[in-house]
């Protein structure tokens, strides 16, 4: 069994993904993986990840979104994580998890936007 | 099932960690007596993924055990009490394990001190040989 | 034939029925001397109270609630006693006095039921019963005077503390938080939800916490605002620490601590122009904002 059950849209260069429901670890691992190939035939450009429905980001879920993030990086892809509500950012913050490598958005929408912009990136 | 069992205050409820499902289900049942207990959504969030990084050491690392989840009533003040325990290998050197960082398995080493983090009061007891029980517990309205 | 227990109930229904005025008047006596003092409530209201109490406790003991239980489980005598003390309890009445109220109700209710009830047994039955279940009201009286102050407390605790972090939307997409007073730990976790949350409900890119009127900064609320600022990047929008008063900058210095990853700004005009620039907007004027003229807001 090689599918995550996360569907993956494209969008030209865009790959986007939405987590819709609570990740079991093997599931987040196998999504990953299917991330990554993707990432590679299509030959995208950026990653959009859509947490907004995510009430819970543990060690292990951020652990694994910044693994998708290097792994993009490593394959020549920049990867935005959007719409983190902000009790899982308080608690990120509170476990000491910055999620290094990961750029983030406010939503999807704002995602797509700061990557349209040339040479978009939030901070300037 | 008991994660969707309404707890009375007072009230002991149990779950087995057997199987990687048992994570997402232990969640399921401290969410729903965080919701019960009243909660904030900030302090609901925390125990909830204290609890989540505590049980998936107990499956990971101790080879499963028990969630036993405790609803406290005044007096002296209201709150969530869990208990993690396992009767896997123990921690060797429990003072290193609570240090940031420090990680045997997978995750990036948070899963103990980030947990404590989280919690009102925490309690460790292990060794090795004697298994790991965790106790957490954080009062609403801090 | 009754059993004891109902005979007993209904011959203190009987008394406190046929009774009804004698014992309000009796009761409204005792409490104008006793709450004279404080002339929180008048002679009328004193009536009316005692009346409304009477007829619930009428109602209770020719209904079926358990008799020890009449008190604390029948609700239109349990809702008569919490009303009473929630309104005494506003108006500034003593919890003692409150309890004292309805114990002193108790000895009108005794008083009338000795003289009434002339077989002594059934008499001694009554003043026992009745005792237990009007002690059951005081504690009840109890329990309401120090939940309603526990509810005034935490009411004023979450004005205080909404009073003293306003999170104001000042431009399109732009946040900012004047903070003013000490900053201990347990505001500063506060302030910091109430910033993250704010950014959330309006999609805010940039939010401005602006440090003016906050008279010191230690380690652990530098902490905090580090740990905010890490949490706003993490939802994918930015802060700004603005008014930074020299003495803050050399505390902040002498403690060691790293703001270098924050973007900070002296002023509130000054962070608000930068976070104009990052939300893609320019000041609308072409000169540089003056200064002055926000700077001399106190």
């Amino acid at each position: 069994m090689t599918s995550s059950e996360i569907p993956i849209l494209r969008l030209g260069k865009i790959l986007l993904a939405g987590l819709l429901k609570e990740l079991d670890d093997k599931t987040a691992v196998l999504f990953a993986d299917e991330l990554s190939r993707q990432v590679s035939t299509v030959g995208a450009e950026a990653v959009v990840l859509d947490i907004t429905k995510l009430e819970i980001v543990d060690s292990f879920a951020a652990r694994i979104l910044v693994e998708i993030a290097t792994m993009a990086r490593l394959l020549g892809a920049r990867v935005v994580v959007a719409g983190m509500r902000y009790p899982v950012a308080i608690t990120l913050v509170e476990l000491g998890l910055d999620l290094p490598g990961v750029e983030t958005a406010l939503s999807v929408e704002h995602a797509v936007n700061m990557l349209s912009q040339p040479g978009g990136s939030r901070d300037g | 099932m008991t994660d969707r069992e309404v707890m009375a205050p007072g009230q002991v409820s149990s779950l087995q960690i057997r199987a990687e499902e048992d994570l997402l289900a232990a969640r399921h049942a401290v969410r729903a007596a965080a919701l019960e207990a009243g909660f904030g959504l900030v302090a609901q969030t925390k125990l909830i993924t204290a609890a989540s990084e505590l049980v998936r050491n107990c499956y990971v690392h101790g080879g499963g055990g028990e969630l036993v989840i405790e609803r406290l009533v005044p007096p002296p003040r209201a709150g969530l009490r869990l208990t993690i325990s396992d009767d896997g290998p123990g921690i060797v050197d429990p003072d290193a394990a609570l240090v940031d960082g420090y990680s045997t398995g997978h995750g990036l080493g948070h899963g103990l001190g980030g947990a404590k983090r989280l919690v009102d009061e925490f309690h460790l007891d292990t060794g090795p040989g004697r298994g790991t029980t965790v106790v957490i517990t954080r009062w609403v309205g801090r | 034939m009754l059993g004891d227990a109902e005979r007993t109930r209904e011959e203190i229904a009987r008394v406190v029925g046929e009774q009804r005025d004698r014992i309000v008047a009796t009761w409204v006596r005792t409490q104008e001397i006793t709450l004279a003092a404080g002339g929180a409530v008048d002679g009328d209201e004193l009536r009316e109270e005692a009346e409304t109490i009477i007829s619930c406790l009428y109602e209770g003991l020719a209904g079926a609630t358990p008799l020890d239980q009449v008190a604390t489980r029948f609700p239109p005598l349990r809702n008569a006693v919490t009303d009473l003390s929630h309104r005494w309890a506003r108006l500034g009445v003593s919890a003692t006095a409150i309890a004292g109220a309805i114990f002193a109700l108790k000895d009108a209710c005794v008083q009338v039921l000795a003289d009434e009830i002339s077989d002594l047994g059934l008499r001694l039955d009554a003043i026992e019963l009745t005792n237990r279940l009007l002690d059951g009201a005081g504690l009840l009286t109890f329990q309401t005077y120090v939940d309603s102050r526990e509810e005034i407390i935490q009411r004023q605790n979450r004005q205080l503390l909404e009073i003293s972090t306003p999170v104001v939307r000042i431009w399109r997409k732009v946040l900012a938080v004047p903070l003013i007073g000490t900053l201990d730990s347990g505001r500063a976790q506060i302030v910091m939800e109430s910033i993250l949350q704010a950014i959330q409900d309006n999609e805010a890119a940039v939010a401005i916490i602006d440090i003016t009127g906050v008279p010191t900064v230690d380690t652990a609320v530098a902490q905090h605002l580090m740990q905010t600022v890490a949490a706003t990047r993490l939802m994918g929008a930015d802060c700004i620490l603005s008014g930074i008063r020299p003495q803050i900058a050399q505390m902040i210095a002498r403690l060691g601590i790293d703001l270098s990853e924050i973007i900070t700004r002296s002023s509130l005009a000054d962070a608000l122009t930068t976070a104009m620039r990052m939300v893609g907007d320019v000041w609308p004027v072409e000169e540089k904002p003056s200064e002055s003229t926000f700077s001399n807001v106190p």
